[in-house]
């Protein structure tokens, strides 16, 4: 999937995964911690596209998730983790294997990627936010957070990571030859 | 000899990729690309977090709440009737322990109510009793009416819930808020039997408050009698005026009754002819019939019971 369709389904994917993130899964949040849903769309993204798409993906996604509504932090941090998720996990999805249309990657290999790239993204996050001194929490509580982020997100990548690497591998335009075409059931009057 | 004149095979050159085109053809971002997001994301964070209040980010989210905040709004309506399906599913056990517990906080809740306007009288009526001590400048040991002596045995006496513990013994004044009820006469461990004013064996020297004339109290016996307290002077030939307070005279030592303790005015005044005398009817300022808390005025900063109310202590 290239072009247009891929940037629709990244669109909606990161939109749908912002607002599940903030109006569903507050429902199921433990002591205020949600599974970050867009950063697991990022991840499975860059698991089935090339590193760049994955990078400007990350990029956009997590500048959307600077500016969405509840959002109070200092602009630019989410962007840059994101980014960095994106990078990272696009390069070593691919490094030694080029992205091919239609493969998808094995689940435990999602799952995987799905919890690096929460490490990632919770970290470096986390650490923007000590050297920018933006929420004044101090480590120990930092870390606190962080890991029960980190648990919750491994969970969610459980579904949230194949379902994104479906979204992507999906090829609408592949399935259309395999259907035959119907010859009309009535004869037109 | 012969010269090799043929053309050179044309065998395709063997091409080597620079760096750069191999990454753009595994799809890695170029590095001036990634170079310059990470730079836009520094940036960012710089001009928001330095600009403090003026961030030029607050426009931007202000747009993006125009945007996202309704579609959220929706989301959230949409999928609220989802989430609240677990909600649903209540088990016929949990929902009879519901009732019941419902039931049960409604019943404390009506049990205190009805308790409701029974304390805030009795607030009410100590709060008159720390008045009462202010004014006379007495202490008393509060204490509760817990028994009423049987009209059968012709004697007007109660029974109050405070005895030696409280440091009280026989002969001490017994008041409330509106004034005097009688003294005590017999004292248990932790009761004490008191005799009302209206006793028919009771007197008192009482003094009309106005004219500082002195007199005796006489109980008639009979709470709901009309004319349940007698005052007669001693000097005869003075005739008290209908509503001039009678307040007790007071005797040596503070026992049995205190002095300036109200106990009623003058209602009626007779002549007996036969004597030329004057009969006075007291109409007593408290009401027998509904004693509850009284107190037993026990000496100032002496060793009564924890619940002695000192004058100026409630002020």
């Amino acid at each position: 999937m290239r072009g247009t369709s891929r940037l629709i389904v990244a669109t909606a994917g990161v939109v749908v995964a912002l607002l599940l993130q903030v109006t569903v899964m507050p429902h199921f949040a433990w002591d205020g911690v949600v599974p970050d849903l867009v950063l697991l769309t990022v991840v499975g993204a860059a698991l089935v596209t090339d590193p760049r798409f994955a990078t400007l993906l990350g990029f956009s996604a997590g500048l959307l998730l600077d500016i969405a509504p509840p959002a109070d932090h200092v602009a630019g941090r989410w962007a840059l983790s994101l980014l960095v998720v994106g990078y990272v996990v696009g390069r070593l999805a691919h490094d030694h294997q080029p992205a091919q249309a239609g493969v998808r990657p094995s689940y435990p290999l999602m799952v995987v990627a799905g919890a690096g790239g929460a490490f990632i993204g919770s970290s470096v996050y986390a650490l923007t936010g000590l050297v920018l001194r933006d929420p004044a929490v101090d480590v120990g509580q930092l870390l606190e957070v962080v890991l029960a982020a980190l648990a919750y997100d491994v969970l969610a990548a459980l579904v949230a990571v194949p379902l994104t690497v479906w979204a992507f591998t999906r090829e609408p335009g592949s399935r259309s030859p395999k259907v035959t075409p119907r010859a009309p059931r009535r004869a037109p009057a | 000899m012969s010269l090799d004149t043929r053309p050179p095979r044309q065998t395709p050159v063997r091409r080597v990729a620079t760096p750069r085109e191999r990454d753009e053809e595994r799809g890695l971002p170029t590095r001036s690309l990634l170079s310059a997001l990470v730079l836009a994301c520094v940036a960012l964070m710089v001009v928001d977090a330095s600009s403090g209040a003026a961030s030029p980010v607050d426009p931007v989210r202000r747009f993006a709440g125009e945007v996202l905040g309704p579609v959220q709004a929706g989301a959230s309506n949409l999928l609220d009737p989802i989430l609240g399906i677990p909600g649903w599913f209540r088990t016929n056990d949990g929902l009879r322990g519901d009732l019941a517990d419902a039931q049960r906080r409604i019943a404390d809740l009506e049990a205190a109510n009805h308790q409701d306007s029974y304390l805030a009288n009795r607030a009410d009526e100590l709060g008159r009793m720390c008045a009462l001590v202010d004014d006379t400048g007495y202490a008393v040991a509060p204490a509760r009416v817990i028994g009423y002596g049987s009209a059968q045995s012709f004697s007007n006496t109660v029974t109050i819930d405070a005895g030696t513990d409280a440091g009280l013994h026989a002969d001490m004044t017994v008041v409330n808020p509106d004034g005097l009820v009688g003294r005590v006469i017999q004292v248990s461990s932790h009761t004490a039997t008191v005799l009302l004013v209206i006793d028919a064996s009771s007197t008192v020297g009482g003094r009309v408050g106005d004219t500082m004339e002195n007199g005796m109290v006489s109980g008639h016996g009979g709470l709901a009698d009309d004319q349940p307290l007698e005052l007669q002077l001693i000097d005869h030939t003075i005739v008290p005026q209908k509503g001039q307070p009678v307040v007790t005279w007071g005797s040596e030592g503070g026992a049995p009754y205190v002095s300036g303790v109200p106990i009623g005015e003058v209602s009626k005044v007779f002549q007996d002819l036969r004597l030329g005398t004057y009969r006075t009817v007291l109409e007593p300022y408290v009401d027998f019939t509904s004693l509850d808390d009284v107190g037993v005025v026990v000496p100032t900063g002496g060793a009564g019971g924890a619940g002695v109310i000192e004058p100026g202590a409630c002020s």
